[in-house]
């Protein structure tokens, strides 16, 4: 049985791990290489590593961290950040990244996620999407989320993108729900089971989770594949140990340390 | 001892020379004939599309010479599917020195492809590649395409249905999950095979 997956998400800015709420008022969290290596200690499945700051200045990320947390990580990591050619793909991947995943450069050419997809196969190919509830009610997707003064919406319907992604060669999905990121009110439960009726492949929730319990109904209720949250896993509210265990016993099919890894 | 890393252009190489190296094994990357011939270990990462991974090991002149070595060889998650005889993927004629065929998943309800994820391994045979592999051991896969179950496989887990997570036939051994990307477990194995 596939394990569900729980990815701590670690927003890089200048070299350091930053978490804002609701994407504003950034503070330092500590050094790249020091939380990924925790959290592999503490049984993360995957990382992610989002360089918010990379898609608004219109530059790619830097491959130096990239390759630093490659070389002592033994789990997969995905990096985002500004992606937007086969040729940054590369760098990144070839730095040791897993997977890359695009989102900003991907609305502005959605042809990036076909080249993507043909020079490295769709298994590396993570498509983000930030997406927040209009007034009219529809969910729509949001661009240059990294930076408030630069955050664009887009006439672009969340699930209408989400299946365009995936005819393009998106090999996973990860939905970040604007209205519930960063204030731990739980995972956008609604907008998930909907993305869910149209997602062929893996699907990552993302933004609200603050307790045990909203990763628990993440997967047993939107039946996502992964479940990424990053405040509550820099502040230590949740112990990711902790969370494993209490998802286990709920009957969640989930990878526990064994014993001889720690 | 020497081990090399075929470099046939798989972005993966650089995440298994990491996990040697944390197992104190400096492996050349190399597309020389003479030197893959010459290493105690080969191994063949991969990650992308069979057809074009085919090509590119045809444009080194590589094909021959992977079928000709008689040291242990490691193919990893698309290194591994190159070393069987065919592949769904791109209707691909591969290296052949396992007998195997490689389908895609069947996408069924609640059964995604690409398969990505942790999921369990259940050894089916006694073989030095498998030591202090316990049963439901946990390993990363991330594939479209898989190798079904036969005489071959060493290790089997199941998406749908079972398939081959660990497969040999003489000295050549591929892995279908990424060992270099899969914790404790996958470094235990890759320290067998070093050992082979």
């Amino acid at each position: 049985m596939l394990s569900r997956r729980i990815i701590p998400c670690l927003d890089v800015r200048d070299g350091k791990v930053v978490k804002g709420v609701r994407f504003r008022d950034h503070v330092v969290m500590g050094e790249i290489v020091d939380l990924a290596l925790r959290y592999r200690d503490e049984g993360a499945d995957e990382l992610v590593f989002y360089d918010i700051t990379a898609s608004p200045e219109g530059r790619s990320v830097d491959r130096g961290w990239v390759e630093r947390v490659a070389r002592v990580i033994d789990i997969p990591f995905c990096v985002a950040g500004g992606i937007r050619s086969v040729e940054e793909a590369r760098q990144v991947l070839y730095a040791g990244a897993d997977k890359i995943s695009v989102n900003s450069p991907a609305l502005e050419r959605p042809e990036l996620v076909d080249e993507l997809a043909a020079a490295f196969g769709v298994q590396c190919v993570v498509v983000g999407i930030d997406s927040l509830r209009d007034d009219d009610g529809e969910w729509r997707v949001r661009q240059y989320t990294g930076d408030p003064s630069k955050t664009r919406s887009l006439p672009r319907r969340t699930l209408d993108w989400m299946i365009e992604a995936q005819q393009r060669g998106a090999g996973e999905i990860v939905l970040n729900c604007m209205d519930s990121d960063g204030v731990r009110k739980g995972y956008d439960l609604t907008q998930l089971t909907a993305a869910r009726a149209v997602c062929r492949v893996p699907l990552i929730a993302s933004g609200g989770a603050g307790e045990m319990p909203h990763f628990l109904a993440a997967f047993t209720q939107a039946q996502v594949d992964g479940a990424l949250a990053a405040s509550v896993f820099h502040s230590g509210a949740i112990a990711v140990p902790d969370l494993k265990r209490y998802l286990q016993q709920q009957g969640v099919v989930i990878r526990l340390q064994e014993a001889a890894d720690e | 001892m020497s081990v090399v890393l075929v470099d046939a252009g798989g972005t993966n190489i650089g995440s298994v020379r990491y996990a040697l190296q944390r197992l104190g094994v400096d492996a050349a990357l190399t597309s020389d004939a003479a030197q893959i011939r010459a290493a105690d270990k080969v191994i063949l990462p991969g990650v992308g599309a069979a057809g074009p991974g085919m090509a590119r090991l045809r444009e080194l002149g590589l094909v021959d010479v992977i079928r000709g070595l008689t040291q242990p060889v490691l193919g990893v998650c698309l290194g591994m599917q190159l070393l069987c005889a065919h592949s769904e993927e791109g209707d691909t004629q591969c290296l052949g020195v396992v007998p195997a065929q490689v389908r895609r998943f069947a996408e069924a309800p609640g059964l995604c492809v690409p398969h990505m994820g942790w999921n369990r391994l259940s050894p089916r045979a006694a073989h030095p590649l498998l030591r202090d592999l316990d049963e439901g051991d946990w390993a990363y896969f991330v594939h479209s395409y898989a190798v079904p179950l036969g005489s071959y496989t060493l290790v089997g887990s199941e998406y749908g249905d079972g398939f081959s997570a660990v497969i040999a036939s003489g000295n050549f051994h591929g892995m279908q999950f990424h060992p270099e990307r899969s914790a404790g477990v996958g470094a235990t194995l890759l320290k067998n095979f070093l050992a082979l």
